[in-house]
């Protein structure tokens, strides 16, 4: 392991924090540090350069408008891009999904160019998908079920260079049968929740993937609780 | 400038008669306060009822995402030293409550309507409003209602086109100051409240909002932060005229101040003295059992509602001055919004070191954030339970909106 501090870039949280994305981030943090490894969240705002020398980058949902003026700024200051070229882990939550593809097609059916980090495209569905949402992990990435909640018009298809994250059984995800996508350590979702905190094996999975290290389990009854109750919800 | 209001036409007196006492049926037979349908009722009977039911009234319309219940009981109380004011109190903020209210009080020469900002257009469409006040506008109930820059939108495009109308609005609020930016009269308040989270980038033009210290300007367009005509300082206010005046509130916080200050610079545009105006809101304690204090066993435990994460910041920061422990509350019912990602938007790290106790139908939820936090707790998803196992003497419990209402019905029924 390394004694270097693992640096996790919270992405545009004045503009892609609608669905509490901090979240994501604290948790990565934690659970890092609660292990001995030194983490730090660096924020990066609106009118920032983004830096390419993070070791995760978390990006979060919004708002069409506040979406749309994201994918710009991280075009025009692309560390991100360079980033994902040197190996860094990327999380890409809700607008995550859309805006990492090669294009997404609003409601309105303009089409905007994605940032291409993932093999994917995203149009708008015909109903918005809302709710608890329940979905089993493809290709073992992890133990135990993935939840969490969706609130999305968005639907997306993967390339044959992306894989899905999951297998949806209760919810829709991209398309009401997979949900997410994954492209070397880019991982995507539509779930919420956040999806981290709900989601304990999937942030350690990111921080294996940042630290080169195995990580032990962690024990917080709270969690395992929580996951439990929505599951029971959601079936 | 006491015109007594227009006679109302025999279509309406029917509708608002039917309408009153479809509300004592629905209070006797156990359908809650009867605030909501008997409105319904005689918009039914007749959809203009909330235009004749204000005519020849002086109106006063209060909107925005926090504090609307608590700014218009002040405003109210202010402007009773004019003469009788009809109200809506106990949040029925839609126009089915506000006919409710008006036909109550068909004399009464004032208006207060506290209105839900998505029934902002309507409402002062069909009442005319002298006075529109928009207290602050940030995210609530994500997965419920609009977003928020569309809610910007439709406030801006009903201000601009009110005539004779006096908008009150906050300075400190992007939004807000958007939203009121281009109305004929602007009084504007500098309220020292403000979320900043939704309003990194102009409504107007996209470009960044740049703040230095309390300014702010867009960095694309003339948007930028008024002259204040009124200021909110520490415990008081200093008027247009210069003039420092002590608030002296009974409720807590720096919000409530705000909340004060926007309702006196309302008061104040339909004719209340200042001091007046003061002397009146003073007095307001308790807002539809919000800052109730209830005793049991030994302990006493002060309601807070906070519905969002504006909400819960500003409670968290009131309650952070005494040290008393703390019972947090979290339903997420259809009106609370079923999404509660909003929990990692609120800063619990502030209840480090205190005794918390997790409550309400999502209290492992909470737990979970409370656990990341790093703020040692406890999980009793009763409420009331959860108060008892409070050592005894003063307990705050702050509850989100049908938390809040189940328990304040429940400590209202053990009374
Ligand atoms: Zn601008």
């Amino acid at each position: 392991m390394s004694e270097s501090t693992i640096q996790i870039a919270l992405v545009l949280p004045d503009l892609l924090g609608t669905y509490g994305d901090f979240g994501n981030a604290v948790v990565l943090e934690k659970r890092m540090t609660w292990r001995g490894i030194k983490a730090e969240i660096v924020p990066i705002n609106y009118g920032q350069p983004v830096p390419d020398s993070c070791d995760i980058y978390v990006v979060g949902g919004g708002e069409d408008t506040a979406q749309t003026l994201a994918v710009k700024h991280l075009r025009e200051h692309p560390g991100l891009q360079r980033a994902v070229t040197k190996n860094a882990v990327v999380l890409g939550v809700c607008a995550g999904i859309q805006i990492f593809g090669e294009s997404f097609t609003r409601a309105d059916n303009v089409t905007h160019p994605g940032m291409g980090l993932i093999d994917s495209t995203s149009h708008a569905g015909g109903s918005r998908a809302i709710g608890e949402v329940i979905a089993e992990p493809a290709n073992g990435l992890f133990e135990g079920v993935l939840t969490g909640f969706e609130n999305h018009q968005g639907r997306t298809v993967l390339g044959p260079s992306a894989r899905p994250l999951a297998h949806v059984k209760v919810g829709t995800g991209n398309d009401g049968s997979v949900e997410g996508a994954v492209q070397g350590r880019i991982v995507c979702t539509y779930l919420h929740g956040p999806v981290l905190p709900r989601n304990p094996q999937l942030a350690d999975l990111l921080i294996e993937w940042a630290t080169g290290t195995k990580v032990a389990p962690l024990d917080l009854p709270a969690v395992t609780a929580m996951r439990a109750e929505r599951v029971r919800a959601a079936s | 400038m006491n015109d007594s209001p227009a006679r109302l036409p025999l279509r309406t007196a029917a509708a608002v008669k039917l309408g009153n006492l479809s509300s004592t049926l629905s209070q006797k037979m156990g359908l809650g306060a009867g605030g909501m349908i008997g409105g319904r009722v005689a918009l039914k009977l007749d959809p203009q009822a909330l235009n004749r039911l204000t005519q020849g009234r002086r109106v006063a319309v209060v909107t925005g995402t926090n504090g609307k219940t608590t700014s218009t009981m002040m405003l109210a109380r202010a402007v009773s030293a004019l003469g009788e004011v009809a109200t809506n109190h106990s949040g029925a903020n839609m126009p089915d409550g506000h006919v409710t209210a008006l036909s109550k009080q068909p004399d009464a020469p004032y208006a207060v309507l506290e209105c839900d900002e998505g029934y902002f257009p309507a409402v002062a469409g069909a009442s005319n409003p002298a006075v529109a006040v928009i207290l602050n506008l940030s995210r609530d109930q994500l997965d419920r209602v609009g977003e928020v820059r569309t809610i910007e939108r439709s406030l801006r495009d009903t201000v601009t086109a009110l005539k004779d109308c006096t908008v009150v609005a906050n300075c400190d609020d992007v939004m807000v100051t958007s939203a009121a930016w281009n109305a004929q009269k602007v009084v504007w308040v500098a309220t020292g409240t403000g979320w900043h989270h939704d309003s990194a980038s102009c409504p107007r033009c996209g470009n960044p909002i740049q703040w230095q210290g309390e300014h702010w300007h867009c960095t694309g367009c003339d948007l930028a932060r008024p002259h204040p005509n009124w200021i909110t300082t520490d415990e008081a206010m200093i008027t247009p005229e210069h003039h420092k005046v002590e608030l002296r509130l009974t409720l807590p916080g720096k919000f409530n101040q705000a909340n004060a200050v926007m309702a006196s610079a309302a008061a104040y545009a339909l004719g209340v003295p200042t001091e007046e105006a003061v002397r009146r809101l003073r007095g307001v304690s308790n807002v539809s059992g919000r800052y109730r204090t209830i005793q049991r066993n030994g302990r006493s435990a002060r309601l807070l509602l906070s519905k969002n994460p504006a909400g819960w910041s500003e409670t968290l920061t009131v309650v952070k001055e005494a040290n008393h422990p703390a019972v947090l509350v979290i339903n997420a019912q259809e009106a609370d919004g079923r999404d509660l990602s909003w929990l990692w938007d609120v800063p619990f790290e502030r209840m480090q070191g205190r005794t918390v106790i997790a409550s309400g139908e999502r209290a492992t939820d909470l737990a979970v954030r409370l656990t990341y936090a790093e703020v040692e707790h406890t999980i009793v998803p009763d409420p009331l339970k959860a108060i008892d196992q409070m050592p005894p003497g003063a307990v705050e419990v702050i509850a989100n909106y049908t938390a809040f209402r189940d328990l304040n019905a429940r400590a209202a029924a053990d009374e």
